[in-house]
C-alpha cells in the first residue's frame, strides 16, 4: 500500500517540528527517513502511524485519507526504538497479542493463532525462547521479537523507528540483512527511521533526507550519493572534503591551494565539495589543481585504505579523506608525515549563495596526472 | 577481600554499630509498643478480652470501620488510577496544577478537613441546608465518615502510581494500540500488570489509613456509641471511660489489622516476584 503525506505541519508549543512535509512512499518499497537528531523523523513516523496528530495536512494510505482513522484501525506494524515489548507477557504471548486483539469475527481460532506464532518464531529463529519473558532476552533477540509481533497481523505497512539503534555493529549488520530478506519476501511497504547514513544507503530503495522539520531531498541511495542537491545533504551523507575560497582568474584560491574552474564568475566566494573517491593522490601538483596536504593517519581496515590528510599552507574546517585500493597503496606506499597533492577528478561547486551545486569535471586531465604518480 | 575492607563505611565497627542502632530503634519505636498493646489487651485474661471485643458497641464499631474501609478502598482505587492515568498519559492545561492538588489531603490537617466537610455539608452548611430539606443527612452519620475518609486517603493510590507510570512511559500502551487492542484490553493486559505492585501498595496504605483515621472522622462522626463510632474513636471513648483493658482490646484489633495487611502485602510481593522472575530456561541465543 503506498503512502502519501500531504503538507503535514506539526508544532509542539512554539516549536515547529514538521514544516509542510509532503512525500510519496511507493508501494512495496523500503524507504529510509534519514536526518540528524531532532529533525522530526520520529514525529513524522508517529503521525503516519496515527500515534500523533498533525496540526494540518493529510496522510493517505493507497489513496484513502486516513487522517481521521484511529491508530487501532490503521492496521500497521510499528517497531519502537526501545522495542516496547510487553514485559509481563512471554515471547509467544507478545507475538500473539495483535492476533488476539482482532475483533471476534476476524480473529483466528486459538489453534490457528498458536500455529501462526510458531511459524513467526521459526522465522525469527527463536522457537526455543517462546516461553521466556522479555527481560530474559538479549537486545538483538528483543528486536526480532518486536518485528515478529509487528508482522503477526500481516500489516501492509511496517514502520520502524531506529530499529537497530541500540545494537552493536555485528548484530546490526545481521539484522539489516535479515530485514531486507524479510522485506523482499513479504513486500510490505516500509519506512524506517535512522540517523545512520550507511544503514540508510545500504538497506533502502529510497532515502528521504530530513532537516529541521523539512524534507531536503528524496532519491535512491545511489542517486542521493552521486547528486546531493544541497550543502546539507552533502555534509550529511558520507565524508566530504571541502575547499572554500574565492574565485580569481578562473580558479578557486585559498592560501596556496588552487583549483581551476573554467567558466566560473570571478570575485565571488565559493566552496568546492569533493567525495573521498573523487580525489586521487599524487606526488606533484597538476595543471588544474594544486592542493598540498600532509598525511596525518592511515587506516588499513576495510576493503579500502582510508588516508586522512591535513591542508598544508591553506585551511579546511575538517580533515580531508582520500580512499585508495590496497593494491594502489602497496604500489605507492604513502607514509605518515609525507606531503602529497590531491588531484580532483569530479567536484561539486557551490558558488556564491546558490543552494544547488554545479558539477565540475576535470576527468580527462585527471587521468593523465594519475599516471604520473 | 583486603581491598574491600578499605571501602568507606565498611569497617566492622561501623557496620556493627549501624546495624545495632537500626535494630534497637526498630525495637524501641515499633516492636515494644505493638507487644505492649497485645499484653495489655490480654492482661486480664482471655475471657475479659473476648467480652470486650464481643461487646455490642465494640462489634458495631468493628462493623462500621470495615464498612468505611470497604467503601473507601475501591473508590480511591478507581479514582487514583484514573487520576494517575490522566496526568501521565495526556497533556492538558492545568495538568501540573492537578498533580499539586492531589497532595492537598496530605498537606491539610485531617481535623481541618473534617471541619471543612462539616462547614459544607453540615445542617447549617452551604449544601447541608438544601440536603436536610431533602431529608439527607451526611454529617454525624456513616456517609460523612466515609466522605472524609475518602478525602484523607485519596492521594495514596495516585501518589504511588504517578511516578511509576511517568517513568514507564506509554510506549507499551502505544505498542498495544497499534496492534489493534481495545482500551480495556490495553489496560488489563499491559498497564495493570505493570502497575500492580504500586497499586497493591497504594491499596494497603489506603486501607491502613482508612481503618485508623481518627482526626477527620472524630469531627464529623458525632461519636454516638453504637451508631457513628469507628474503632479508633471507640478506643478513645473506652479510654476516657477508664476502661483500659477494653481500650487496649479494641486497639489490639487495629494493630492486628495492621499486621495482617503487612503479611498480605509480603505474600503478594513474594508470589509476584515468582511469577515475574521464573528461573530462566535453558535455550540457545
Ligand atoms: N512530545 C513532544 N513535546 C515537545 N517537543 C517535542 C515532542 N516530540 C518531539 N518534540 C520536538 O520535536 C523535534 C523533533 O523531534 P523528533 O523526535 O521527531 O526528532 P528525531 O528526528 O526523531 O530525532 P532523533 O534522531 O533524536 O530521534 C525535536 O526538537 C523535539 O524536541
Ligand atoms: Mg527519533
Amino acid at each position: 500500500m503506498s503512502i502519501t503525506i500531504d503538507r503535514i505541519k506539526k508544532s509542539f508549543g512554539k516549536f515547529q517540528a514538521l514544516n509542510d512535509v509532503s512525500l510519496d512512499i511507493p508501494e512495496g518499497k523500503l524507504t529510509a527517513l534519514l536526518g540528524p537528531s531532532g529533525s522530526g523523523k520520529t514525529t513524522l513516523l508517529r503521525i503516519i502511524a496515527g500515534l500523533e496528530s498533525s496540526d494540518s495536512g493529510r496522510v493517505l494510505f493507497g489513496g484513502d485519507d486516513v487522517s481521521n482513522l484511529h491508530v487501532r484501525d490503521r492496521n500497521i506494524g510499528f517497531v519502537f526504538q526501545h522495542y516496547a515489548l510487553f514485559k509481563h507477557l512471554t515471547v509467544a504471548q507478545n507475538i500473539a497479542f495483535g492476533l488476539e486483539s482482532l475483533p471476534r469475527r476476524s480473529r483466528p481460532s486459538k489453534q490457528e493463532i498458536n500455529e501462526r506464532v510458531a511459524k513467526l518464531l521459526e522465522m525469527i529463529q527463536l522457537p526455543q525462547l517462546a516461553d521466556r519473558y522479555p527481560a530474559q532476552l538479549s537486545g538483538g533477540q528483543k528486536q526480532r521479537v518486536a518485528l515478529a509481533r509487528a508482522l503477526a497481523t500481516k500489516p501492509r505497512i511496517l514502520l520502524l523507528d531506529e530499529p537497530f539503534g541500540a545494537l552493536d555493529a555485528k548484530v546490526r549488520k545481521d539484522l539489516r540483512r535479515w530485514l531486507r530478506a524479510l522485506h523482499d519476501e513479504f513486500h510490505f511497504t516500509s519506512i524506517f527511521v535512522t540517523h545512520d547514513q550507511e544503514e540508510a544507503l545500504e538497506l533502502s530503495d529510497q532515502v528521504v533526507v530530513m532537516s529541521q522539520g523539512q524534507v531536503e531531498q528524496v532519491n535512491s541511495p545511489t542517486g542521493l550519493y552521486a547528486r546531493p542537491e544541497s550543502r546539507f545533504v552533502f555534509d550529511f551523507l558520507g565524508h566530504v572534503n571541502v575547499l572554500s575560497g574565492v574565485v580569481k582568474g578562473q580558479s578557486l584560491v585559498q592560501g596556496n591551494a588552487r583549483v581551476a574552474l573554467p567558466g566560473v564568475v570571478n570575485n565571488q566566494e565559493a566552496q568546492l565539495y569533493l567525495r573521498p573517491h573523487e580525489v586521487q593522490l599524487a606526488k606533484a601538483p597538476v595543471a588544474h589543481a594544486r592542493l598540498p596536504l600532509r598525511i596525518e593517519a592511515i587506516s588499513l581496515i576495510g576493503s579500502e585504505v582510508r588516508i586522512e590528510l591535513a591542508p598544508e599552507g591553506w585551511e579546511s574546517n575538517e580533515i580531508w579523506e582520500v580512499g585508495m585500493s590496497h593494491g594502489e597503496f602497496a604500489c605507492h606506499n604513502p607514509t605518515r608525515g609525507e606531503l602529497w597533492y590531491a588531484i580532483p577528478a569530479v567536484g561539486h561547486l557551490f558558488a556564491g549563495d546558490s543552494a544547488q551545486p554545479e558539477t565540475v569535471d576535470w576527468h580527462s586531465t585527471a587521468h593523465a596526472s594519475a599516471a604520473n604518480m | 577481600m583486603s581491598a574491600e575492607q578499605h571501602r568507606v563505611g565498611d569497617q566492622p565497627w561501623v557496620r556493627r554499630s549501624l546495624i545495632g542502632l537500626a535494630v534497637s530503634l526498630t525495637v524501641i519505636l515499633l516492636v515494644i509498643p505493638v507487644v505492649v498493646i497485645f499484653t495489655e489487651a490480654l492482661s486480664a485474661g482471655w475471657s475479659t478480652f473476648s467480652d470486650n471485643i464481643l461487646d455490642e458497641y465494640s462489634l458495631h464499631a468493628i462493623g462500621l470501620t470495615l464498612l468505611v474501609a470497604l467503601l473507601t478502598v475501591p473508590l480511591n482505587l478507581v479514582f487514583g488510577t484514573a487520576l494517575a492515568w490522566a496526568v501521565t498519559r495526556f497533556r492538558f492545561p492545568g495538568r501540573k496544577l492537578l498533580i499539586t492538588l492531589i497532595d492537598i489531603p496530605f498537606a491539610v490537617s485531617p481535623v481541618v478537613a473534617g471541619l471543612l466537610y462539616l462547614l459544607l455539608y453540615g445542617r447549617n452548611g452551604w449544601l447541608g441546608g438544601w440536603l436536610s430539606s431533602h431529608d439527607v443527612q451526611l454529617m454525624f452519620a456513616w456517609p460523612g465518615i466515609v466522605m472524609v475518609t475518602v478525602f484523607v486517603t485519596c492521594p495514596f493510590v495516585a501518589r504511588e502510581l504517578i511516578p511509576l507510570m511517568q517513568q514507564q512511559g506509554s510506549e507499551e500502551e502505544e505498542a498495544g494500540v497499534v496492534l489493534g487492542a481495545s482500551g480495556w484490553r490495553i489496560f488489563s493486559k499491559i498497564t495493570l500488570p505493570n502497575i500492580k505492585w504500586a497499586l497493591i501498595y497504594g491499596v494497603v496504605l489506603t486501607n491502613a489509613r482508612a481503618v485508623g483515621e481518627f482526626g477527620a472522622v472524630s469531627v464529623v462522626s458525632g461519636n454516638v456509641r453504637g451508631q457513628t463510632n469507628t474503632l479508633p474513636l471507640h478506643v478513645e471513648l473506652l479510654y476516657q471511660d477508664y476502661n483500659v483493658a477494653g481500650a487496649f482490646a479494641a486497639a489490639s484489633l487495629l494493630a492486628a489489622i495492621a499486621i495482617l495487611t503487612l503479611i498480605a502485602k509480603a505474600i503478594v510481593e513474594w508470589r509476584q516476584s515468582r511469577i515475574e522472575h521464573p528461573a530462566p530456561k535453558t535455550g540457545g541465543a
